[in-house]
């Protein structure tokens, strides 16, 4: 559905915009490969999907079975939280 | 007095109600924190001795540099103890019901210790917050436990709104200074319903027995055992002064009097 509107910022804007996307992860900007999954940014970083929760566009993702099925979008903002210590 | 009359007595000096909150059953009294700790040896180390079963986390974005190294369920059994997220730091009502949210969504438990507070030198409670957080969260199923200040009337709002346990503090977060107004826990807990649970302040196992001597269900503890010189030591000491002021406020205190009183015979005296 964002296909096209992805395309014509690439040629406006930059040249490989249709082969990543930009988002934000816990407040810092990364690239991705287009098409990435939730599951595809943990595995990037290394991280065990039972060990954190994930919040999509401010919609906390209560389904790990569904992160591979979630697709990162261009300007999504991703929050990966954990349980630390605390009183 | 025979055998069976002494075992008798014995079972009856440790009876006990069991600690519920919102029908469910706890073995201890005590709860403990697992922030501030030198280790995580030393943290695992301190809640076992403890005794504690339940344990409060707080929410936090993973350094994506360091991955899975600081996540507290490296460090915790979940099967072993109960995990009680809190929304420490956040200031309001809004952020608090979002960091619930993410808590909930870790899969262990619909429980959270609400903590919405007001100001960052005493972190006081924004009670207004608090109530509108807590009849948030209630309605979309929580168990909610409200960190809060000795007011009774913001006591009793929790209560109206579907709190599951009130969480007075004793002295401010952190501060050690212990139990500043018994008068008023005593009095929270005389109204109140569901368990009162007195939460903060507690510096050493004087405070804790004196808390629990309030007659109050249990006590939520983080930097009285963590700040300790030897915290795992000081863990063991917070157990056995729980359990030391529930059976004394059990046992129901001597009055006082201001004069003397002797304990042995005026009889029998020689001449």
């Amino acid at each position: 559905m964002r296909q096209p509107v992805a395309i014509f910022q690439s040629m406006s804007q930059q040249s490989v915009a249709n082969e990543t996307v930009s988002l934000t992860v816990n407040g810092e900007q990364r690239d991705l490969p287009a098409g990435s999954s939730v599951a595809d940014l943990l595995q990037s970083h290394n991280l065990d999907p039972r060990l954190v929760v994930v919040e999509h566009n401010r919609l906390v993702l209560r389904d790990r079975a569904a992160y591979a099925s979630i697709t990162i979008n261009d300007g999504d903002a991703i929050e990966i939280v954990h349980f630390v210590g605390g009183g | 007095m025979t055998g069976g009359t002494l075992s008798t007595h014995a079972t009856h000096a440790t009876h006990d109600v069991p600690f519920e909150i919102a029908g469910r059953e706890f073995r201890s009294r005590l709860m403990v924190g697992t922030g501030k700790y030198r280790s995580n040896e030393e943290m695992s180390a301190a809640i076992e001795a403890s005794g504690s079963e339940v344990v409060t986390v707080a929410v936090r974005r993973v350094d994506l540099d360091r991955g899975n190294d600081e996540s507290m369920l490296r460090h915790l059994d979940p099967d072993r103890y109960f995990l009680l997220a809190n929304t420490a730091g956040c200031y309001s009502a809004e952020e608090a019901v979002r960091y619930a949210r993410l808590a909930r969504a870790a899969g262990f438990n619909e429980w959270i210790k609400l903590e919405v507070i007001g100001d960052e030198e005493t972190l006081l409670p924004d009670v207004a917050g608090l109530l509108e957080a807590t009849k948030v969260l209630v309605g979309e199923g929580f168990k909610v436990m409200a960190y809060t200040n000795e007011d009774l009337i913001t006591a009793l709002r929790l209560e109206e709104a579907g709190a599951v346990a009130v969480m007075p503090l004793a002295s401010p977060i952190g501060s050690g200074l212990g139990l500043l107004n018994p008068q008023a826990i005593r009095t929270i807990k005389r109204r109140l319903t569901v368990p009162v649970i007195v939460d903060a302040g507690v510096g050493c196992a004087t405070d804790a027995c004196a808390a629990m001597e309030q007659g109050v269900d249990g006590i939520l503890m983080n930097t009285g055992i963590a700040a300790a010189s030897d915290p795992v030591r000081m863990a063991h000491a917070m157990k056995l002064a729980v359990e030391a002021g529930r059976a004394s406020f059990l046992a129901g205190r001597m009055p006082k009097r201001e004069t003397a009183m002797p304990s042995s015979p005026l009889e029998g005296m020689l001449d």
